[in-house]
């Protein structure tokens, strides 16, 4: 029997109809979560199937409504907050950073935060600089937080399903762009640690190691190094924390070359981490310092070939690849 | 819904409404003198530098976190502030434990790693005082959100200073619990400074004013009046609790020292007269131990000997706290994760 494929899109519904069901303390609350089933119509279905209580439309008020669900979660229930477009986090900071992320520290371990936020990151959508941002460094930065991205709907499924069961406030970002990718997606009830990453494909003669949509960019630029006989080695952290350190290390030590790849900004961002981490791990082990890409560091332009220039693609990752590979 | 982390622990029982009306107000009386005591150790312990951080009095404002603490059950939530430890004190929190964590110590509520602002405690529902002013409106509106959900019957106060008006959040969650009718009762403390400023140079119209635009259920009081808080707080906790939705309440009162320990020299915001004033003609315990008297339920020796009761506790809570040890140093790196 052929594999089951579902989108991205249905990959996170499905998650979370499931987790739903198994767990009636989880509930959904965001804004146009229930009958519009969000603007990306990731969640279509779930309030005709759970109810008005426990899929629940908010006003737009993104800072009161993760403030309820970190008092909502430390009282027992397992919200699942949606925060339509990532770039909107920026209202949520307080009630991330200084509550959720610090009641179960600061209480000495008495309280716990159950809670998941859902949100996106990813330009090339034409939406401008408030609509595009990859911001999950922020998050990635405090202790007390743990960050997903997923890169492909199985991994989405399996990783909100943790997500959902961890003890700890986890934020899950998705690529936008990635809603309508399709791929195979079991039935049954599996999850996936959060800490372990991916080989999405083994290589010998260099690492990309990427996050997110650009798990899909590094798979196509291996391709194009393929045929120019470079074997390419895709790895994919999968959570920026907690970290897989050894993972990244033990491929960048096979390879000998690592370029990491995530669509937020380098300077001070989840690229200048994951590099760090790879160079103090595999330091003489490497031919080559470890190379960054990530996007440009400008607010992201509404203009489509400004806005294409922003982000790695295949062919720019293709390029770095190569040249460190075959230096001329 | 099931109920697996929430099962009330106490009858629906007010935890101050035992007894007689004499035995309520009394408790009252030890209560609030309990918390005049802690925080005039607090006061010596930080002076003696024994203390670490800052020191936030509650002195001045006793009877309302008493009034409304004693129309609460014990599984119903508070929320707190940075001028916390009247309200952890009256929820029921016990005073060697809390001068454990005000001075770091691993026998504190937080095993230390809180401190004075941030103090939590699950057993009497406190929800952990908030060093984020206005920082914990989210929290308490969520738990009330979960009460409402599950069933469970129980209500949040939401305590918070004057200055809090100033966030916008407390209007989204306020928003929110109207529109959603949830469990939850907005307590402004107007000690009528925010830090050094006065409250009428940071806030535009009324305080009411901004619960009337909600539609929210919202009254104030004399917040030096103990009976007079605890009777408005019981019909508005009673009125949530039975699904009449959130309330607000404005309680006008006055902190006696400082903004915390070292604010000392005040003349420049406010006058020593005026501090004078309300320490003498509106002090809430001496207010209520008139009305004791008036009524015969208490002499000046019988309440004397509250007083001194309660002082042997607080500087035996003292001691206990200086003798603890501190959390061991590999202590650093728990719970980050639950
Ligand atoms: C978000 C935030 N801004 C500023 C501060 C610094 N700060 C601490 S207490 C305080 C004044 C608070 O006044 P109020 O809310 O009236 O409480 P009170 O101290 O009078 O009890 C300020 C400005 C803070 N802790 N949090």
């Amino acid at each position: 029997m052929p594999e089951r494929e579902l989108t991205f899109a249905q990959a996170v519904r499905e998650a979370l109809a499931e987790e739903m069901r198994r767990d009636s303390r989880v509930c959904i609350i965001g804004e146009d979560v229930a009958e519009a089933g969000t603007p990306f119509k990731v969640l279509s279905g779930l309030v005709e199937e759970f109810g008005a209580k426990r899929v629940v439309d908010t006003p737009i008020s993104e800072a009161g409504f993760t403030g309820v669900a970190v008092g909502a979660a430390m009282t027992g229930l397992r919200p699942v907050v949606d925060i339509m477009f990532g770039d909107f986090i920026t209202l949520t900071m307080d009630q991330m950073v200084n509550q959720a992320a610090k009641a179960h520290y600061m209480s000495g371990g008495h309280w716990k935060v159950p809670m998941v936020m859902r949100t996106t990151l990813g330009a090339t959508r034409r939406s401008a600089a408030q609509h595009s941002q990859s911001l999950h460094a922020w998050f990635s930065h405090v202790p007390g937080l743990k960050v997903v991205l997923p890169s492909t709907p199985f991994d989405a499924k399996g990783l909100l399903k943790t997500a959902i069961r961890d003890e700890n406030p986890v934020i899950f970002f998705e690529d936008k762009m990635m809603y309508k990718l399709k791929g195979p997606v079991p039935e049954d009830d599996y999850t996936i640690p959060l800490g372990v990453a991916d080989v999405k494909r083994s290589g010998d003669d260099i690492t990309l190691v990427a996050t997110s949509s650009m798990v899909q960019v590094a798979l196509g630029a291996a391709i194009l190094l393929e045929r120019e006989g470079i074997s390419a080695e895709v790895v994919d952290p999968r959570t920026t924390w907690p970290l897989d350190e050894k993972t990244l290390i033990d491929s960048a030590k096979k390879t000998s070359r690592v370029i990491v790849l995530d669509e937020g900004y380098g300077r001070y961002g989840v690229t200048a981490e994951l590099a760090a981490v790879i160079a103090e791990g595999a330091f003489y082990d490497l031919d080559a310092p470890v190379k960054r890409m990530g996007a440009m560091h400008v607010p992201i332009p509404f203009s489509p070939p400004l806005e294409d220039a922003t982000v790695p693609t295949e062919q720019t990752v293709f390029e770095a690849a190569r040249a460190m590979c075959k230096p001329s | 819904m099931t109920t697996a982390t929430s099962k009330p622990q106490a009858g629906p029982k007010p935890a101050g409404a035992a007894g007689t009306e004499k035995e309520k107000w009394l408790h009252a009386y030890r209560q609030m003198v309990s918390i005049r005591l802690f925080e005039e150790q607090v006061n010596e312990v930080y002076t003696r530098a024994l203390m670490p951080g800052l020191a936030h009095l509650y002195s001045g404002e006793e009877a309302i976190a008493v009034g409304i603490c004693q129309a609460l059950r014990v599984d119903d939530y508070i929320t707190s502030t940075h001028r916390g430890h009247g309200h952890c004190l009256a929820k029921g929190a016990s005073p060697d434990r809390m001068f454990a964590e005000l001075l770091g110590k691993e026998a504190g509520y937080c095993r230390g790693k809180g401190g004075s602002m941030h103090i939590a405690d699950p057993a009497t529902g406190n929800l952990g005082a908030n060093a984020i002013v206005g920082g914990s409106v989210g929290i308490a509106t969520g738990a009330a959100f979960t009460a409402k959900t599950l069933g469970t019957g129980r209500v949040a106060v939401c305590f918070f200073g004057e200055g809090a008006l100033g966030q916008g959040s407390l209007y989204e969650v306020m928003n929110l619990a109207q529109l959603w009718q949830l469990p939850v009762m907005y307590v402004c403390e107007n000690n009528q400074y925010n830090e050094y400023t006065h409250y009428q140079e940071t806030t535009a119209g009324t305080i009411l004013g901004r619960a009337a635009a909600f539609g929210i259920e919202a009254a104030s009081v004399d917040g030096q009046d103990v009976r007079a808080v605890n009777e408005v707080a019981t019909r508005l906790i009673e009125r949530a609790r039975s699904g009449g939705g959130p309330a607000f309440l404005q309680c006008d009162t006055y902190r006696y020292s400082g903004h915390h320990v070292g604010d000392i020299n005040r003349e420049y915001y406010r006058s020593k007269q005026e501090e004078h004033l309300w320490k003498t003609d509106r002090d809430p315990i001496l207010v209520l131990t008139k009305w004791l008297t008036e009524r015969g339920y208490a002499d000046a020796a019988s309440l004397d000997q509250i007083a001194s009761e309660v002082r042997a506790i607080m500087e035996s809570a003292v001691k206990f706290a200086i003798a603890a040890p501190y959390p061991n140093v590999d202590e650093v790196e728990k719970h980050v994760y639950a």
